[in-house]
């Protein structure tokens, strides 16, 4: 699971792929989760780095992460090892 | 302490430039957090959830607005509420209190408005399903009944012989006003002289006493012209008995079919925005009243059977959320508690529905399915709404009429109703359905009774 090398993203939480064109906009807990990714963290990691900081159980934050994921392959944001 | 920051769930939109809407999509994401000054979450969490919560407020609000609309344009008016739009006691006593006659569509329903202290003589009783001992007990209770069908009057001309009493009737009228679907299963057709017809059997019968007109000419009508037709054509009719029969008849009854500001499926722009108003269809009528050829001695008093129009927006049906999933074209759906075999209304009308906490302001576009095990089970095909997690609460909007009198007992229980009266206290009105209520009408025969598996 990796984050294409070149996609963008703001501060703001605005993303974009210059291979497709396409922009997307993500909230501040999707904009978290995509740092996580883009710095290479397991779904492990990156579970136990935002219950840290958030009022939330382990569960929900990792089913959460994995539907942001799946989303995110849909929206060719991510390649998988294979790739 | 550190205290942790409050967890959204993760959300990727993608931007869409190129796909214009002309008008938007509205996102509902200012929360709904009381209802008449009482909490959402107090409500649910005392009186459980699914829950319908009814506004005495509202509701006496709605219906002075409508006798307002109507007698600053025309002199003698008078509503009957509608039992079958919402027929829980505690609602009808509301209308009753403010004037309301009662107007009723079965045995079942007038005995209700009985029950309900209504005087016989108050209750219209409408309907192609008038029994014989419903009959002799709407003719002794001297309540205006309103022909259908020439059975109908044929079963009325008996008994009125045969008792020696003199039934007060009316028939109903259907007509082209203009509109589609022309209604013309109920009454008697205007334009093929169905119901003129019907009046002439009456009035040579000499063994009832013809003392009105009614139609009812759709249901949720956006087009208040059509009223202007229908009361027109009564007036031609009413104008004719004057001439043949020197009759003059006491009342024009306009039925009711006022749309309600809910929005229907596949419109555009929200029902509040669009939606006639009901002092545009009070201007309809009495106009076309006061301008027809019909000139009375006194005028005619006009009756309305106004349901809809007064009660959708005076209740809300509260729900919550029972859990997310992704559907497998990437779409978003949220289960809740609510079903459409309580909200019924679902079918025909895009419910608003807003969350009952507060959100940010990131969305995401829903599909809203109900907790039912059938596919048909949608409140709203899609929606946009703020990022709802499982145990959020929801409030569906202009949920009042029809609903709590067309739902039905089906996979779970119907779930309580309360009342906010007017000093925001809450009051239980019909309670939740339990497993042994329904229990109590069946019957399992003895060689049912076990079995080894």
């Amino acid at each position: 699971m990796n984050l294409k090398n070149n996609i963008a993203i703001s501060d703001s939480g605005f993303v974009f792929n210059p291979a497709s064109g396409e922009s997307f906009s993500v909230n501040p807990i999707g904009l978290e989760m995509l740092n996580h990714i883009r710095q290479g963290q397991s779904i492990e990691e990156i579970v136990n780095s935002i219950e840290k900081d958030f009022q939330v159980e382990k569960s929900v934050i990792e089913r959460d992460l994995h539907d942001f994921i799946d989303m995110m392959s849909q929206y060719h944001l991510i390649q998988n090892e294979e790739e | 302490m550190i205290t942790k920051k409050r967890y959204e769930r993760p959300v990727i939109k993608k931007l869409e430039s190129n796909m214009p809407n002309k008008f938007g999509t509205r996102t509902e994401y200012e929360p709904v957090l009381h209802l008449d000054d009482v909490p959402v979450k107090d409500l649910i969490s005392k009186y459980g959830s699914p829950l319908f919560v009814v506004s005495e407020r509202k509701i006496r609000k709605n219906y002075q607005a409508a006798k307002q609309a109507f007698e600053t344009r025309y002199p003698r008016v008078q509503f009957a509420w509608s039992y079958k739009t919402n027929y829980l006691n505690a609602v009808c006593n509301i209308f009753h209190q403010e004037g309301s006659w009662a107007e009723v569509v079965s045995g079942f329903e007038y005995d209700k408005a009985i029950n309900n202290g209504v005087p016989g003589n108050n209750i219209i009783f409408n309907g192609p399903d008038k029994t014989e001992q419903d009959l002799r007990k709407a003719i002794t209770n001297n309540s205006l009944i309103h022909i259908d069908h020439l059975d109908e009057l044929y079963m009325l001309q008996e008994i009125a012989k045969s008792t020696k009493q003199k039934p007060r009737v009316a028939i109903r009228v259907n007509m082209d006003t203009g509109i589609y679907p022309i209604w013309d299963r109920f009454g008697f057709n205007f334009e093929n002289g169905q119901a003129w017809d019907a009046l002439n059997k009456i009035m040579f019968s000499g063994t009832m006493e013809l003392v009105g007109l009614h139609t009812h000419i759709g249901t949720f009508m956006l087009s208040p012209n059509a009223y202007a037709v229908a009361a027109t054509k009564l007036a031609n009719l009413a104008q004719r008995l004057q001439q043949k029969y020197d009759h003059e008849i006491k009342y024009i009854d306009m039925g009711g079919g006022f749309a309600s500001r809910n929005t229907l499926k596949g419109a555009y722009l929200p029902g509040t925005d669009t939606n006639p108003s009901i002092d545009e269809f009070a201007e309809a009528i009495t106009s076309a009243l006061i301008n027809s050829d019909f000139r009375p001695k006194n005028p005619p008093l006009l009756i309305l059977e106004t349901g809809r129009a007064l009660i959708d927006d005076a209740a809300w049906l509260l729900g919550s959320v029972i859990a997310n999933k992704r559907l497998a074209d990437g779409r978003r759906s949220t289960i809740i508690d609510i079903g459409v075999n309580i909200l019924f209304t679902a079918f025909w009308y895009a419910h608003k529905i807003t969350p009952a906490q507060k959100f940010t302001s990131y969305t995401e576009e829903t599909v809203i399915y109900g907790p039912l095990c059938m596919n048909i089970d949608i409140i709203r095909d899609n929606i946009t709404l703020p990022l709802l997690n499982k145990g959020d609460q929801i409030v569906a909007h202009h949920v009042g009429a029809y609903n709590m009198t067309q739902w039905m007992q089906f996979i779970t229980l119907r779930p309580k109703v309360v009342l906010i009266d007017q000093n925001s206290k809450v009051h239980v009105i019909r309670n939740n359905e339990t497993l042994q209520n329904l229990m109590e009408l069946e019957a399992v025969p003895t060689h049912l009774a076990t079995f080894d598996l």
